[in-house]
């Protein structure tokens, strides 16, 4: 691929290329796994050899569908309720922040910054019980908001956002707008964001993708089943259904699709992907 | 300045300039309109890093000194509610259980955070040298499991870990052996370590692999004319360059294993070796909502994240002297 000199030895590098071959079928095996397993019906998934594709594909994924009144597909609209607005209202806050804090000089901003910073190191699993509590004082745990809300701010998302309006926002632009008279929110919105949106899908990608997978926060904060996300449906389903092997199928074909739609957002805005950005992050 | 500004303003600005509809606003206000601007931008992100980050973490210290005490004294004393000094603290260094989380979670640790780094570092090295074929599907592949939940993860590894549906086991009893139990001492750290680095090498592939590309090729030109071979390249030169990007992984990969979590709490279901309060996190949950000790479970959970920081603090310290060398 890239990094080819024209004219270099077209000879190929086979042990490299056998290691990472090696690395993609070991990624590759739980998710081809999970995919085959689906197929299989209650019997076959404990008599058949395990990769070989079985015959209650459409079986599982209707039982699946009515199985507790079509929770599994609530869970889904959950699951993208949750990691897509938390995610685009978090982008938003970070963007807005990080540009703030990269394009104004004002008294406090060193301190914030060293907030925002110490912030990115605190492990925001623990502060999942404080939160309860505290929403839970305020009638809203339990409900949509009680997930939602924590996720909004983003302090990784923030420090990204500063470097990205830092290395992507000339001064010069935002001082021509503002002698032609723009106002400050009209700059952002017109000429600031629109120069940041490398920058933003990844931020964007980054918490979407984290909402997605997070567990323990709407485990805390939920108690009513119709409000689960995918990821605490199903693991609902495995803690109901440890002894009772009727459910693993469901429980695979679950998995299975819930899996898909994100493998192939991340497919999809993969060259969207600014990891530089990230990588670059310390450096800054 | 026109009113057409004043009035595309932010809220948080307008008290200063639109309280004064003249055309020219005199220059104290529009100055002080000006210092306004940077805090109407940052002023939703300090909003919810105070009301989701520092009050939770006040809370958490207040509830971390409070508990059950007993007032009076003898057969009468009654048991209140009230502050207790570091009692929560005393006990939860005492705590044999929660001390033996930590002991298992540095097992863990131990084997997830260096396979997860140093395999991540072997492909990004791997992707980055010249005549690799398949490099493309190589890195989609590798890269492709962080979007599965670590729950579903925990999911997909447990039944190829269950026996019943083990292609191991399955192969295992084909040659006429017994199953394999990979859910219990001492392998289930390994398979735990293994559903980390499944899911996180990707990712930290990705950051190191990006920053090696932001090198700019000719450094490595000369060292091929001296007759340097790709291996001795990526040891001498590649990787003292990248070793800002892998500090940031080692920190992020530091931090992620303490938080271990959702990952045996999965698992939980189908074996009997990971007890209800396995890692500190999972004591955490179970003094809060099953024992109704929140006094507990906030000095617990303070000392997490003062742990947490003291780690990170040091590891930071630690290598950004020897990478940035003596610019420091």
């Amino acid at each position: 691929m890239s990094g080819v000199a024209p004219g270099a030895r077209t000879r190929t590098a086979p042990v490299a290329t056998l290691v990472l071959l090696a690395g993609a079928v070991y990624c590759l095996v739980p998710v081809v796994w999970v995919l085959v397993a689906s197929s299989k019906s209650p019997r076959e998934l404990f008599t058949s050899f395990t990769f070989a594709p079985g015959t209650g594909l459409w079986d599982n994924v209707s039982t699946l569908s009515t199985y507790g009144d079509g929770q599994f597909w609530r869970w889904g609209v959950n699951s993208l309720i949750y990691a897509g607005g938390g995610a685009l209202a978090s982008t938003l806050v970070s963007a807005m922040a990080g540009y703030g804090l990269a394009k104004f000089a004002f008294r406090g901003r060193e301190v914030l910054f060293g907030f925002i910073l110490a912030g990115v190191l605190v492990p925001g699993i623990v502060l999942a019980i404080p939160q309860y509590l505290l929403l839970a004082e305020v009638g809203l745990a339990g409900t949509y908001w009680s997930v939602l809300l924590p996720t909004v701010i983003n302090p990784f998302g923030i420090f990204l956002c500063r470097v990205f309006a830092q290395a992507a926002v000339p001064t010069e632009t935002l001082e021509a707008a503002r002698v032609d008279g723009s106002g400050e929110v009209r700059i952002f919105a017109t000429i600031v964001l629109p120069m940041m949106t490398q920058g933003l899908v990844t931020v964007f990608l980054l918490q979407f993708v984290g909402i997605w997978n997070n567990f323990l926060l709407p485990f805390i904060m939920l108690s009513d089943q119709d409000k689960y996300p995918m990821t605490l449906g199903l693991y609902s389903f495995l803690a109901k259904g440890a002894g009772d092997t009727d459910l693993y199928p469901l429980i695979i074909v679950g998995s299975a699709l819930s899996i898909l739609p994100l493998i192939a957002l991340l497919l999809a805005l993969q060259r969207f992907w600014r990891a530089d950005l990230l990588a670059g992050g310390l450096k800054g | 300045m026109t009113t057409d500004q004043a009035t595309a303003l932010p809220p948080g600005t307008r008290s200063v300039g639109g309280a004064r509809r003249d055309p020219a606003p005199p220059r104290r206000a529009r100055r002080a309109r000006r210092r306004l601007v940077p805090w109407f931008f940052v002023a939703p992100a300090v909003a919810f890093f105070v009301a989701f980050l520092l009050v939770p973490i006040g809370y958490a210290l207040y509830l971390s000194f409070r508990g059950l005490r007993v007032e009076g004294s003898g057969a009468y004393g009654r048991r209140v509610e009230g502050f207790i000094g570091l009692d929560n603290y005393t006990a939860v260094f005492t705590d044999a259980e929660f001390l033996a989380g930590f002991g298992r979670l540095l097992g863990y640790g131990l084997i997830a955070v260096p396979c997860v780094l140093g395999l991540a570092l072997l492909f990004a090295l791997l992707l980055d040298t010249p005549r690799v074929r398949f490099a493309g599907f190589a890195r989609t592949a590798i890269f492709l499991p962080y979007a599965v939940p670590g729950v579903i993860a925990s999911l997909l590894w447990g039944f190829l870990y269950l026996p019943s549906t083990s292609p191991v086991s399955h192969l295992a009893r084909e040659l006429g052996g017994g199953p394999l139990d990979m859910l219990s001492y001492p392998t289930l750290y390994f398979s735990l370590a293994n559903i980390a680095l499944w899911s996180g090498v990707g990712f930290n592939m990705i950051i190191i692999y990006t920053s090696l590309r932001s090198i700019p090729s000719e450094i490595y030109e000369a060292a091929r004319i001296d007759g340097a071979s790709e291996r001795t390249i990526a040891l001498r030169i590649k990787v003292p360059l990248v070793a800002p990007a892998l500090v940031l992984t080692g920190l992020f990969s530091i931090i992620g294993t303490i938080q271990l979590y959702s990952e045996p709490a999965t698992l939980r279901p189908i074996t009997t070796t990971i007890s209800s309060t396995w890692v500190p996190l999972m004591k955490i949950y179970q003094e809060a909502f099953m024992n109704d000790n929140l006094g507990g479970a906030a000095a617990a959970s303070v000392v997490l994240a003062v742990g947490t920081l003291l780690v990170s603090l040091v590891v930071l310290r630690f290598f950004q002297r020897r990478t940035f060398g003596g610019d420091a």
